[in-house]
């Protein structure tokens, strides 16, 4: 066979930081076969085949794949409609409130499928792989073999012609797991013109592959078929040959499991004892009536399909979940949810990794010693001796987030074990791990089982493990379907192994018929239909409407978050509307009047008349009016020094002291002018009494007329409600639209947009989309309660404020989506955008001091972001009636400012991960 | 079967009560785990140090509420002395140097918000003034800049006031008017809002950020599942929250503080009248406060999405509607209630206003302080039970 390789690596090195991924790869890997990657984690199977599918970006060397170099951008897009990926992670890639229709729909969609063809080929995907009984399902309500299943669906929508599978089967059941190889191979009988590539962690799945490629310590050890690699080692399974191809060093570290056998304690109370355990959520039952004794010092195998309620039992054994009905005993001793003593006797491990990733090893070790009160003295010799026994002493600086899988696990048995507790409930704890990692953690839990005594309760889906435990029960839809020593009940089903036997009861309680087994395609099988490869456009509407449409049922199916977007901006327009206002009623006022004589009661007597001003007592003494002031009770002292009537009455200009609390400076500010105003005009009345037979068209200074423009009662409503359109327009849409790109980095689902044709442009825009349209509701309902219930006017013209106010919350929305592509966290994002727009859209966009007021950074960062020009919009429109021959430089700054929050945005989001 | 001759035993832990002691330690432990992770995450830190330090400056500076730097036309209609010396006495800082235009402008000048104030006088002016005619001046405001409008008028007023005064006294008339009015501006004398808004931009942060610290810090520990470890250890919830407002509490206490020395004082040039070691327990207690409500609205949303949209109206809430950015006063009666009732801010506002300008003394500031201690009690036990209820899945 001389057909040129389907991908191949010439001179490939890959790092993270300081840390080496792959080292100077160079490999040609055949075409129109399975291919299998195996190796120990963290030995850069991921890397590789993310090179290859191209979602990361190349370092060094050339990465050619269908015969193109894709370190070139047209050859990358040109390949990306032919490869498909998918990740590793159950179900990262799918999106967990979409239906599992809906799921495959939107990568129909990415291909540019029709909604004919769509429809034909999710049914055919879903009959396949028997998912169409759940085809309304979301997506993060299936098992997670089902999600696997389905990721596998969203991969084959397009029919490619390289399938990329990363560790498609950790953390599935052995049936599912059957399942899925099955349907792999019926896909492959139809289309043998499909290459697959897999990494895995089961050996006995690699074994089936045609192709083997073993790496180690990012180099690529041994290629070969099985039948090669069995001959170079001399072994008879790939278990042992892998370990052999292991460089020396490695390899002594390995040694043979050995179970011991486990003599029976004394005490005969059971270490755990569950007794008709039930738990429901709502109406599904999770747990039904599960009981099982388990004695003191056993290694108790719990084993089970996906999603079968393993997880839940065990978190009501170690009191987190409190039980529906039902009693579960630790020694005895029933376990409270509140019972702080019976957990110090019981170690937990969760299924997904727990600890702190921002903490230390060490730090993460210390904390738990501390919690768990372990005397102080103590401490660091039990942690030494934690690290010696688990290996962890060359990572014990190192934070577990930059850890491979099989340390983490580690360093969570080290956790669990820390207190010497003498029950484990480990959950999962070798998912995803290596062989040689997982042969040392069984033989440190055999050691705690059979030297110390300790009670293991376990689950795993690796058959060879649940071999090792001295009992095992097989669980199905929370319900116990067998308990038993592992060969008895092989022994008891007549099967051959404790995989068949598993697999049997699973298949029997679930009624799946096992009888039609899926054969390999032979190799050299025609094509069935040769389809000329699609080369996707540079641009695609109906890619940008799959995401704009998935984003939007995302939103729409969370009604939490929708009605705080929709409800939020109408609560604080009723807020704001009615409370930010600057016109200042009641200032608390008070008199210390040392005259005491007519003319000086007149003058206070000035200040009640007011609106302005509440009279309190008056003041008669120096001090009281200091303290009063400092209180802050009182805003304003009048002092009328003594021989105020007399030096009035004799022209001598009498001065009268006034003193305002200048602590808040807009107060102080008005209390001013108003004091001034009422001396004034009680000035001018007295001038008026002396003068009698004056002449009565002298100047005086009411002859200073004052014209409240646009605003002629000079409300602050008037002007505030505009406002709020601003200020709501901005803040809203950007916290949501924050989250949109950096969630998917999160949750994983970013992998779509890097593996698939989606351009960067459509992406942003289809996400986009959602987010201004929830803002035009906001608008709709912010405008409908400005003239109807604030009853503002409207003295311009609509359609200015429309065009201005959609380009205006495409420019917020803008805002938030660029801090979201760049932030590398949901938490970041969150917390960049409130910190980060809050202040422009408050304090610089004319909301209280006018934009041509602005100085210096203020002025900068102000003319920079879109409110500054959005609310002399709303104002002008709203309060002076002027339209776009007015305002049209605003709307362009505001579009100006959109295109380059969307340009950034294009420059910081990578289509390729590092 | 061969066996080994005695079977292992494994001792279980002591049963004994948890004391006081215990619980205290647990939070401790906790509040050091959590400011180790805090400090493990550059990009908050150096948010927090922005927001506390450039932030509060430019807000400060840049951005003043105060009448200053307004915008005035002159319509000289007169062209008299009287007229040219009104023009003239228009002077910084007040007033940016009057621009002389045609009547006919007025209108598209200040439909573009190029001017805010637009003085008319009007012909024979100064003539009416001497023959003591009955002659008027006419004042334009831009009535939309609401902050602006009420006090450059006033301003514009007295000047031209002052102008004809003492255009009338040089003629050897009696003054217009008999009573010399001395007006003061305690705790502020030059009534600078860099300094009011400084602080007010410190109280705002320190709301926002504790806030958002805390409650990003309990949705993430549920989206990692790490709050399900900390509870099968023997560790209560209470501890959990308590340390995580503690820690979080702590870290912007000191960033505050740091900022109200160094940003707000040194650099603004505020000063500060009273006891800073009041001030600080004050903070420190709002802190808290606050604290326990960034808890609960984390207990209320389960996505970082949901928080936010659920964190940014109740901050903004509590920023504008807290007497800081405008008076209290001027908010309807009922809404005045409503907001000292459900929200700690304004009664922290008060407080640092007594204590930072008044140099207000304990005896003073015992009302808010009070307040805030009730109101943070109510908010814990409510964060509290939410809690519980989300953590046991209830």
């Amino acid at each position: 066979m001389t057909e040129p390789p389907i991908a191949r690596l010439e001179g490939v090195s890959h790092r993270y930081g300081a840390t080496v991924a792959l080292e100077n790869v160079t490999i040609d890997i055949p075409p129109k076969i399975m291919v299998g990657v195996i190796g120990p984690d963290g030995v850069g199977k991921s890397s590789m085949l993310g090179l290859i599918s191209g979602v990361r970006r190349i370092q060094n060397g050339k990465v050619i794949v269908f015969g193109e170099d894709l370190s070139r951008q047209g050859h990358l897009r040109s390949i990306r409609s032919r490869i498909a990926y998918m990740p590793q992670g159950l179900g990262r890639n799918l999106y967990p409130t979409l239906s599992v229709f809906e799921n495959i729909d939107f990568f129909g969609r990415l291909f540019g499928q029709g909604t004919a063809e769509r429809r034909a080929r999710i049914t055919e995907l879903l009959t396949a792989t028997a998912l169409d009984p759940f085809e309304d399902r979301p997506a993060g309500k299936l098992s997670g073999g089902m999600k696997q299943k389905l990721s596998l669906c969203c991969a084959l929508i397009n029919d490619p012609d390289l399938l990329i599978l990363d560790e498609p089967t950790t953390g599935v059941d052995p049936l599912s797991r059957g399942q899925f190889w099955d349907l792999i191979n019926t896909i492959r009988a139809r289309r043998p013109q499909m290459s697959v590539i897999v990494a895995t962690a089961y050996m006995d799945e690699a074994e089936r592959f045609d192709w083997l490629m073993a790496m180690d310590d990012g180099k690529v050890i041994a290629t070969g078929t099985l039948k090669e690699l069995l001959e170079q080692t001399g072994e008879s399974n790939l278990d042992d040959a892998f370990i052999a191809l292991m460089p020396e060093a490695k390899r002594s570290s390995h040694q043979k499991v050995v179970v011991r056998p486990r003599v029976a304690s004394p005490d005969e109370t059971p270490a755990i004892e569950a007794e008709g355990l039930t738990r429901k959520f709502g109406e599904f039952v999770a747990v039904d009536h599960v009981s099982f004794k388990i004695p003191r010092g056993e290694i108790f195998g719990f084993l089970g399909s996906n999603g079968c309620g393993k997880s839940t039992t065990m978190k009501m054994l170690v009191g987190f979940l409190p039980a529906t009905s039902g009693t579960c005993q630790l020694f005895g001793q029933p376990m409270g949810s509140d019972d702080m003593q019976a957990r110090r006797n019981v170690g937990y491990m969760t299924q997904a990794f727990s600890l702190y990733g921002e903490l230390t090893v060490r730090q993460n070790l210390e904390l738990h010693a501390q919690l768990y009160h372990l005397p102080p003295e103590k401490i660091a010799p039990r942690i030494a001796e934690l690290l010696a026994r688990y290996d962890l002493k060359t990572v014990v600086n190192s934070r577990p987030d930059s850890l491979p899988l099989g340390i983490k696990q580690r360093l969570q048995l080290a956790v669990a074990v820390l207190h010497e507790p003498a029950i484990l409930i480990l959950d999962e704890p070798t998912s995803g791990v290596d062989p040689i990692a997982r042969d040392a953690f069984w033989r440190t839990l055999i050691d705690l089982s059979r030297d110390d005594g300790v009670t293991i309760f376990i689950t795993t889906h690796f058959m060879n493990e649940a071999e090792r435990c001295d009992r095992i029960s097989l669980m199905h839809a929370g319900k116990v379907l067998a308990v038993g020593a592992p060969h008895d009940l092989v022994h008891e089903r007549g099967s051959d192994s404790i995989e068949d036997t598993f697999v049997g009861y699973l298949a029997d309680a679930a009624g799946i018929d096992r009888s039609k087994q899926v054969e390999p395609p032979k190799p050299g099988a025609e094509p069935a239909t040769a389809e000329p490869a699609r080369v996707p456009r540079r641009f695609n509407v109906g890619r940008l409407w799959a995401y704009a449409r998935r984003e939007t049922v995302e939103l729409l199916r969370d009604p939490i978050r929708i009605s705080f977007a929709i409800f939020g901006p109408i609560l604080l327009m009723l807020a704001f509307g009615y409370g930010i206002s600057f016109d200042i009623e009641n200032l608390q006022m008070a008199a210390f009047d040392q005259d005491n004589t007519p003319q000086s009661r007149e003058l206070i007597d000035g200040f009640s008349g007011s609106r302005y001003f509440f009279v309190q007592p008056s003041i008669t003494s120096a001090a009281q009016a200091d303290r009063r002031l400092r209180s802050g009770n009182t805003q304003i002292v009048v002092e009328v020094p003594a021989g105020f009537g007399r030096d009035l009455l004799n022209g001598a200009r009498p001065e009268v002291d006034a003193t305002v609390d200048g602590a808040m400076t807009f107060r102080g500010e008005t209390a001013r002018n108003y004091v001034t105003g009422v001396v004034r005009k009680q000035g001018e009345d007295f001038q008026q009494q002396l003068k009698r037979a004056g002449s009565p068209n002298s100047w005086t200074d009411s002859d200073i007329q004052v014209r409240f423009r646009y605003n002629q009662a000079f409300l602050s409503v008037n002007a505030m409600v505009p406002s709020v359109f601003m200020l709501m327009l901005c803040l809203i849409p950007a916290i949501m639209s924050a989250i949109a790109v950096v969630r998917e980095k999160e949750t994983g689902s970013i992998a779509n947009f890097r593996s698939t044709p989606i351009t960067k442009f459509e992406y942003l825009l289809g996400k986009l989309i959602p987010y201004v349209g929830v803002a035009m509701v906001n608008f709709v309902f912010l405008f409908i309660m400005a003239i109807f219930l604030f009853g503002v006017p409207l003295k311009g013209p609509f359609l200015t404020l429309l065009i201005a106010t959609i380009i205006y919350v495409v420019s917020t929305t803008g805002f938030g989506q660029l801090i979201s592509s760049f932030t590398r966290t949901q938490v970041a994002a969150v917390f960049a955008t409130a910190i980060l727009s809050i202040v422009p859209a408050v304090n610089f966009s004319g909301l209280f001091a006018p934009v041509s007021s602005l100085s210096g950074g203020a002025k900068i960062i102000g003319l920079t972001f879109p409110s500054a020009w959005y609310q002399p919009v709303t104002v002008g429109v709203f309060a002076k009636a002027l339209g776009m021959p007015e305002l049209w430089r605003n709307v362009v700054a505001i579009a100006a400012i959109a295109a380059g929050y969307f340009i950034l945005s294009l420059i910081f989001l990578r289509k390729q991960e590092a | 079967m061969p066996s080994p001759a005695t079977p292992p035993s494994v001792k279980l832990a002591e049963v004994k009560a948890m004391t006081l002691r215990d619980h205290v330690a647990n939070i401790l432990r906790l509040v050091v785990k959590e400011l180790r992770s805090i400090r493990a995450d550059p990009t908050m830190l150096i948010l927090v140090a922005y927001a506390f330090s450039i932030s509060v400056n430019t807000v400060a500076t840049g951005a003043v509420t105060e009448a200053t730097n307004l915008s005035v036309g002159v319509v000289d209609e007169d062209g008299s002395e009287l007229s040219r010396q009104i023009a003239a006495s228009l002077q910084p800082p007040t007033f940016q140097p009057a621009m002389h235009i045609a009547a006919g402008d007025i209108d598209s000048k200040m439909d573009k918000g190029e001017l805010l104030l637009v003085v008319e006088i009007p012909p024979n002016f100064q003539a009416n003034v001497i023959a003591e005619r009955k002659t008027e001046v006419q004042i334009n405001v831009d009535a939309t800049a609401v902050a602006q409008a009420g006090n450059g008028a006033n301003y514009l007023k007295t000047a031209i006031a002052n102008e004809v005064q003492s255009f009338i006294t040089q003629l050897g008339r009696p003054p217009v008017n008999p009573i010399n009015l001395v007006v003061r501006a305690r705790f502020n004398p030059n009534l600078k809002t860099a300094w009011f808004s400084a602080m007010t931009q410190v109280i705002n942060q320190i709301t926002l950020l504790t806030v958002i610290l805390t409650g990003a810090a309990l949705i993430r520990e549920r989206e990692q599942g790490t709050v399900e470890h900390l509870l099968v250890m023997p560790v209560v919830p209470a501890e959990i929250m308590l340390a995580k407002m503690l820690a979080n509490g702590l870290v912007i206490l000191v960033a505050a503080m740091l900022s109200l020395q160094f940003v707000v004082h040194v650099w603004i040039g505020a000063p500060i009248n009273g006891s800073i070691f009041l001030f600080l327990f004050g903070a420190a207690l709002y802190a808290l406060v606050v604290a326990a409500l960034g808890i609960l609205l984390g207990t209320l949303a389960t996505t970082m999405g949901q928080f936010g949209l659920l964190a940014m109206p109740v901050l903004m809430v509590t920023q504008l509607l807290s007497g800081s950015s405008t008076p209290m006063e001027s908010m309807p009666i009922w809404l005045q209630y409503t907001m000292r009732t459900i929200s700690p801010t304004p009664h922290f506002v008060s407080f640092a206003q007594a204590v930072l300008f008044r140099g207000a003394d304990v005896t003073l500031v015992w009302r808010p302080l009070l307040a805030m201690l009730i109101i943070g009690s109510v908010y814990f036990a409510f964060a509290m039970s939410r809690f519980r209820r989300v953590i046991f899945g209830g």
